[in-house]
């Protein structure tokens, strides 16, 4: 398991002993919360410097960015791989547009209900899968992810069939002058800081550690008092909730939804973002969801196989020669910049 | 009843075809132990390369034995240069690296050859053999006589060879059979080839049958998997037991139960994976694997 510890968080100096070590710390903690606030400040400042199409794509890239906060969670902590979670993110889409078009609750309840959906169904998904070893989840999630768009397409009269539904899109109050397309920004953009948040406490608390023990070695936790079985299905199911709530913001920001949205490719496509992004890092998902948003984009102008054909290679390189990622990439560069300022 | 048993015999000629992919996956599985989620999508690029051929102008059967071989060295290539840097990796990363070659096999394909969809010549003439009030397709008797040839082929290299031999060595284990003098990489190497040359039978079986195009495979693997969970990942036998279980629950199931129908099949081997792996999770023919920290 040699290749996976580096992804765990290295103490900032381990030759700074005691009190230096301790200051280290807190200095690098810091500044990661200085970082985190500039970080914050530009993507306030974003939808007021670009065109709407533009908004409309970091919007996305929130979205994405939420759901695979999730998928990060579950392959990068918990060390467990979903080849469908494309389908929970489906299933949060859906129920918010359901929600909206049948009883027009307002938007801003459906998140919660969405996300609470997402995750009973992968409690309920997660239980016979993960008693077993990881191979076989990656099984029961890609059939899963195949047999959501036919499902979706029968049940007409709920779904709207292949047509799709179409629904309205949360208006911005008046009292804040923004544009549409600015004020779906700050929802996702909320959702993306609530959500990542979220995701850090879950991750330093007790169920953090012992995911990291799952990972790291099984039957050293199952040892250790694990419970194995339980904390894995509960990693699918968090994963499981925070790709719903992506998918509820999905809906919001899009107002349609059709089955054909929600095929394989796209599970298979937020896999690629959380390998290429990062696994197991916090930065990861952001870069992801940049990756997923803009890269296919940029390659579709040279054939329509060709983002599938970046993705694959990328896949494969990454889990050669870099297993963190951008994410980890930007650390390393970071730390061997830092090595460098300091010998001069 | 006759209705019935039609069915059960169409259900049949689908497993066969779903037996020769679950084949090719429990054959890799038994020398590497990774799950290849990319067999399906190269079966479909072999469909491809025999569709390549016959368009050249070679008739079908020179054009499948040409087929066969390129993907036998194909499957090669693919374990010496993919797949060989994560050869004793976490699970993880292997199962990650074999989606990433699903992918970009799907895109090359899809940029070779377009996304269109491409007419497959049929092999087998098209009427059907008439007993018993039973009617049976020269097409479906086709299909079920090529997958029953290529595994008797499987079973004679494994059981009468020397290369065969070797192969279940290292199967059994690696670290020994490396010891009597086995050239273990090369005998990996081999297992691929072959698990290709299998699968490369099941694409240029189902390319009539369902039209050829990159996402072809996509619902054909799914079975495959419910197939090898059915009757084991480590046992061929169970695998192609398996895949003629799959396919006649799968035709009797859009039949017969009105909630599933035609368009809600692809339910059938997720349903069967999940009550699999609540029951008998080795498979029915697999043995119950001991984990060791």
């Amino acid at each position: 398991m040699s290749g996976r510890a580096e992804v765990t968080e290295k103490p900032v100096r381990a030759d700074a002993p005691g009190r230096g070590r301790a200051l280290a710390r807190i200095a690098a903690g810091r500044r990661r919360w200085i970082v985190a606030a500039a970080l914050l400040a530009v993507a306030c400042s974003l939808p007021f410097q670009l065109v709407p199409f533009r908004v409309f794509q970091f919007t996305m890239v929130l979205v994405y960015a939420v759901a695979l906060l999730g998928l990060n969670l579950l392959v990068g902590h918990a060390g467990q791989i979903s080849l469908g979670h494309g389908a929970f993110f489906a299933v949060g889409a859906y129920g918010t547009a359901i929600m909206l078009d049948r009883w027009d609750v307002p938007h801003v309840l459906t998140l919660p209900a969405a996300a609470a959906t997402a995750f009973a169904l992968g409690l309920a998904l997660g239980l016979p899968a993960m008693r077993l070893r990881g191979l076989y989840l990656a099984l029961v999630t890609l059939a899963i992810a195949i047999f959501l768009v036919p499902l979706l397409k029968r049940f007409e009269s709920v779904t709207g069939g292949s047509m799709g539904l179409t629904l309205g899109k949360p208006a911005p109050p008046a009292w804040t002058g923004l544009a549409e397309d600015q004020w779906l920004y700050f929802l996702a953009l909320a959702v993306a800081v609530a959500a990542f948040l979220l995701a850090r406490g879950l991750l330093h608390s007790r169920v953090g550690r012992a995911l990291h023990a799952v990972r790291d070695n099984e039957a050293a936790a199952e040892v250790m008092g694990v419970r194995l079985s339980f904390y894995k299905t509960l990693a699918f199911a968090w994963s499981a909730m925070f790709a719903g709530a992506a998918g509820s913001v999905y809906t919001w920001v899009i107002g349609f939804v059709s089955p054909d949205s929600f095929a394989v490719t796209l599970s298979i496509t937020l896999l690629a973002g959380i390998v290429v992004g990062g696994l197991g890092s916090f930065s990861g998902p952001l870069l992801g969801g940049l990756f997923v948003m803009f890269v296919p984009g940029i390659s579709q102008d040279v054939n329509d196989a060709a983002p599938g054909v970046i993705f694959g290679l990328l896949i494969i390189t990454v889990m050669y020669v870099a297993p963190t990622g951008l994410a980890g990439l930007a650390g390393r560069v970071a730390r061997s910049t830092k090595k460098i300022l300091r010998k001069e | 009843m006759v209705g019935f048993l039609q069915q059960v015999v169409e259900g049949l000629g689908a497993g066969a075809i779903y037996a020769s992919l679950a084949l090719a996956l429990v054959l890799i599985y038994q020398f590497t132990g990774i799950v290849n989620f990319a067999q399906g999508e190269l079966a479909m690029f072999s469909a491809y390369i025999a569709w390549q051929f016959t368009a050249a102008g070679l008739p079908f059967w020179p054009a499948l034995v040409l087929t066969l071989a390129v993907s036998f060295a194909g499957g090669m290539l693919i374990e010496r240069v993919v797949i060989r840097p994560v050869e004793g990796a976490p699970e993880l990363t292997v199962v990650i690296v074999t989606v990433g070659l699903f992918i970009f096999v799907n895109a090359a394909a899809g940029w070779i050859w377009s996304f269109l969809i491409k007419d497959f010549p049929n092999p087998f003439p098209g009427g059907a053999l008439e007993a018993g009030g039973l009617s049976v397709g020269y097409s479906t008797l086709g299909v079920m006589a090529v997958v029953a040839v290529v595994m008797g082929l499987l079973y004679l290299l494994f059981q009468r060879t020397k290369v065969g031999l070797g192969m279940r060595a290292v199967a059994a284990n690696p670290t020994s059979a490396r010891l009597v003098g086995i050239r273990v990489g090369w005998t990996l190497a081999l297992g691929w080839g072959l698990a290709a040359t299998v699968g490369a039978v099941s694409g240029v079986l189902v390319a009539p049958l369902l039209f050829l195009e990159p996402n072809m495979m996509g619902g054909v693997l799914i079975y495959a998997f419910a197939a090898a969970t059915l009757g084991g990942f480590d046992s061929p036998g169970g695998a192609v037991v398996g895949g003629l279980v799959v396919g006649v629950a799968e035709t009797l199931a859009g039949a017969y139960v009105d909630v599933i129908g035609s368009d809600l099949k692809v339910g059938v081997p997720l349903i069967i994976i999940l009550c699999i792996l609540l029951l008998r999770p080795q498979g029915l023919f697999g043995r119950a694997a001991v984990e060791r920290a």
